[in-house]
């Protein structure tokens, strides 16, 4: 049996309401209003940094040495070249032997990408591959994207042991349907008329993937628990499972209004939700759309009961901070140009050679444990600090990204620039031992206490825009949820 | 056996450039003013000068690393010029060089000098630290400025002896109000207002808990020192001063990697202290130093240094500042000149200046500030975050 052994899911703390963007630019296009509130992802978070949280989510209490791989799929690489997978795979301190690949460039690349792991596994070539589906898409100031599309990410692990949900059948669609696009040299995507994405392109090809699966595998629409498919339009989304036969209670509620479309992590995200509630033996069913429609099926097993331990969609939706403004939005995602004053302006320059050197301590956050005195310490050395040890080249690795910590002593820095000032760090203690400075992040000012525990989360340090980098660590943060 | 500094160097000459937003001096200038009132007071011209050490800091905003910018602006003859840099202590590195040197017996007479031209950023506080710590550090540092590193001390300390914000934010504005009235009587400080306590505690927040009178200003300046043998010292001048103890001491990493350090004071300060006293024959600091300039750049660092010096029991400094130990007219006044809380911190002149102030006051001639009857001088000049530095510790007598 093939199919998924753990899931996990990320939505960024910070959500916006869409009055909000209306209340700004809904001047420009008086049809945008859309309702409810959509994730936002925080100026030091993008594709990857969401993909690595969800992952850390799903391999909760597995032993990340025993896998084989990891794809990526979204439509928002931060990188172009420089493969985003491999970063997500550093981060997440993964043995260096194993496959990893990024799926992009249409927002069915999430249901690809699952589909090629299952295909691996299947094929007995890997035993283990994790699929981390994220995206933070940007609409233009104005558009109606602007206030559709909301970030987040998903992680689904496969294999063939302790399988949750075993993978059944699959039906697939490509067409070289150009409902929106986005060239190299563009940041926005563009689009035709939405009357026509909707009718010819979404209510189509998701329509005809589910019923092709269905007749594929000789299936019923009441046989399944859930059926999965994003929402790009609310009223088509549920006129689609409807026309299909599906019961309004099959259909897995959507998150248009509390998230948006998270593009290409939008179905495996709502798998998550449905996974969360689900019972051994019910059968999902999950449909892609986007150049074509993916369908999925599953079948949950008894071993969904061991994977709970998870924060999932629930408790990310649950954890949240609205964002007031419509200006500090646009501002974190780089699409208002603010004054940074002269500070802000010095990015020093990255060396690569330097962070190949330094790749687990700066990437996965793996320091060194002294094997004589048990000590923790970070970044990693070769000298043990505690004083009245000092052995020499006596150190194990020891990795720090998933053990907390509690904060000794902490500020907001008005001096330092910031895109969301003050910029808060502080001393951390980790439970087990080990000490370092980190930013902060996730958080307000006047929420902060000495002693209080924070966790650590992967993100982006700097954007070097004048050379093309991101530089990517951790920070701490209070425990989530 | 190793028998220290004391009272083998004299120093017989300083000079001290007004500390300020300098707009129309270059750091050639703050050299020749600072050398030029350094040689009129010690009464030697340049010709008697053979070795000079010389400090500056950030050299991305100076003149560019080596002894060069000294010793083509003063146009030393060829001579052996050495630069020095340890973060904001650098000052008093370049006093330890020549006073070693001296004691050594390789020469008779050495020049110190530090200068620091720091107001050419563009913007305010320090230059930016990302380029200049190493190409790992920038990747892993918090996106840090020097008042944020020291705020974490004070959020740690107000934590540690239950203070609450406002009870902790009170007791620091004590200590920035004692420095603004000192400063108000030297003409050489760079902020010369006095500043009462309610001013201070509602003052705009730089890095909570510190608000913009809890920080030193950022200021361009230059200190030199002239110093000699104890033994020929008199020879200069009737009432030189003597060097007691010129200690440093640096982070063993323990500060920022190790749990038990509680990060509610500087241990380099305790250690650099201890050395300091045991070298000087101090056994009781509260009571034989007459009076000490400490690196104030932010008031929690003047708070723990009160304790760190045993100036104050550990936990007890508030106490000691509420009653008004460390005031001009105190029995043990500290900041004297105004400290850099008035001088601000051109880095690398900081600690000469220090030195400075406890020469003249030792002297007699600090004017308006004048202490009384002055025995034992205690400089404190530290540099880098509370937990990665090192501390430099001179006591100076008569």
């Amino acid at each position: 049996m093939v199919g998924i052994t753990s899931y996990g899911a990320y939505i960024p703390w910070y959500r916006l309401n869409r009055n909000i963007i209306y209340s700004a630019m809904g001047w420009l296009n008086p049809a945008t209003l859309t309702p409810g509130e959509k994730a936002v992802a925080n100026y030091d978070e993008d594709s990857i940094t969401m993909a690595v949280a969800a992952a850390i989510d799903c391999l909760n209490g597995l032993d990340r040495g025993k896998i084989d791989g990891l794809y990526f799929a979204t439509t928002t690489s931060p990188y172009r070249e420089r493969q985003n997978a491999g970063i997500i795979a550093a981060a997440l301190d993964l043995r260096p032997d194993i496959r990893t690949s990024d799926f992009s460039d249409s927002i069915k690349a999430g249901t690809g990408a699952l589909l090629s792991a299952y295909d691996a596994v299947k094929a007995g070539s890997v035993k283990s591959v994790i699929v981390c589906a994220s995206d933070c898409r940007l609409g233009k100031p104005g558009s109606a994207q602007e206030e559709i599309h909301g970030d987040g990410a998903a992680a689904l692990l496969f294999g063939d042991s302790g399988v949750i949900a075993s993978l059944e059948g699959a039906y697939s669609l490509s067409h070289d349907f150009m409902d929106h696009w986005r060239a190299a040299e563009d940041r926005f995507d563009r689009s035709w008329e939405d009357r026509w994405i909707r009718d010819v392109g979404y209510n189509e090809f998701t329509s005809e993937a589910i019923s092709g699966l269905l007749k594929k595998y000789s299936l019923n629409t009441k046989d399944f628990a859930k059926v999965v498919y994003p929402c790009l339009y609310t009223r088509a989304h549920a006129d689609i499972g409807r026309k299909l036969g599906f019961e309004r209670g099959q259909l897995q509620e959507h998150m248009f209004a509390t998230v948006g479309n998270t593009g290409a992590a939008y179905p495996s995200m709502m798998l998550v939700a449905a996974l969360e509630d689900a019972k051994p033996g019910d059968k999902i069913l999950v449909a892609s759309y986007g150049n074509g429609a993916d369908a999925v099926f599953f079948q949950v097993t008894q071993e969904i009961e061991k994977a709970r331990e998870r924060r999932g969609i629930k408790k990310h939706l649950a954890s949240k901070k609205d964002l007031a403004s419509y200006e500090r939005f646009i501002a974190s995602r780089e699409v208002l140009t603010i004054e940074t004053g002269g500070r802000g302006e010095e990015t020093a320059a990255t060396s690569a050679s330097t962070l190949w050197r330094h790749r687990r301590a700066i990437e996965a956050l793996v320091g060194s444990r002294c094997k004589r005195c048990g000590t923790r310490q970070y970044p990693p050395q070769r000298i043990c600090v505690k004083p009245d040890c000092g052995a020499i080249d006596e150190m194990e690795a020891y990795r720090f990204s998933d053990k907390q910590g509690h904060i000794i002593g902490y500020t907001g820095d008005s001096l330092a620039f910031s895109i969301n000032p003050p910029q808060m760090y502080a001393m951390v203690d980790f439970e087990g031992g080990g000490r370092s400075w980190f930013d902060l992040s996730d958080c307000d000012l006047d929420s902060l206490k000495v002693g209080m525990p924070v966790e650590m989360s992967f993100r982006r340090k700097y954007h070097d825009a004048a050379r093309g980098v991101y530089g990517y660590f951790w920070k701490a943060m209070p425990i989530r949820a | 056996m190793a028998e220290g500094i004391k009272d083998k160097v004299a120093i017989i000459g300083m000079g001290c450039t007004k500390f300020g937003e300098s707009w129309d001096k270059s750091y050639e200038d703050l050299i020749v003013d600072a050398f030029k009132e350094c040689i009129e007071d010690a009464g030697i011209e340049k010709k008697d000068i053979p070795a000079a050490w010389f400090a500056s800091c950030f050299d991305e905003v100076f003149a560019g690393k080596a002894g060069t910018p000294l010793s083509t602006t003063l146009k030393l003859p060829f001579l052996p010029v050495t630069r020095v840099e340890n973060f904001c202590a650098s000052g008093t590195e370049a006093l330890r060089g020549a006073a070693y040197a001296v004691a050594s017996g390789v020469y008779d007479i050495a020049l110190a000098l530090g200068v620091e031209k720091l107001k050419d950023t563009g913007y305010g506080g320090l230059p930016d630290f990302g380029s200049v710590m190493g190409t790992k550090n920038r990747l892993i540092t918090p996106n840090m400025t020097a008042p944020g590193a020291f705020a974490m001390m004070a959020t740690r300390y107000f934590s540690v002896y239950n203070l609450s914000p406002e009870e902790g934010k009170r007791m620091l504005a004590r200590i920035s109000s004692k420095s603004h009235h000192n400063g108000t009587l030297n003409p050489k400080a760079h902020l010369r207002r006095e500043v009462t306590v309610e001013q201070i505690m509602n003052a705009p927040i730089v890095a909570w808990p510190l608000g913009l009178f809890d920080c030193c200003g950022v200021s361009d300046g230059g200190a030199a020192a002239i110093v000699t043998r104890a033994d020929m010292a008199k020879k200069f001048r009737p009432d030189p001063v003597y060097v007691k103890s010129l200690q440093i001491a640096l982070s063993s990493g323990e500060e920022i990697g190790y749990t038990d350090f509680d990060y509610a004071h500087v241990e380099t300060g305790y250690r650099a202290g201890q050395r300091a006293y045991r070298e000087a024959g101090i056994t009781n600091p509260r009571e034989e130093i007459s009076m000490a300039e400490l690196h104030d750049c932010f008031s929690i660092t003047e708070c723990v240094t009160y304790e760190d010096l045993q100036f104050s029991a550990r936990g007890r400094a508030r106490e000691d500042i509420e009653s008004g130990r460390f005031d001009l007219d105190g029995p043990q006044p500290v900041q004297p000149d105004g400290g850099l809380k008035c001088f601000g911190h051109p880095i690398a002149a900081s600690g000469l200046r220090m030195i400075y102030e406890m020469y003249k006051q030792l002297q007699g001639k600090a004017g308006p500030r004048q202490i009384k009857n002055p025995k034992l001088a205690l400089t404190h000049n530290m540099g880098g975050m509370p937990a990665l530095n090192l501390i430099g510790v001179c006591i100076v007598g008569l």
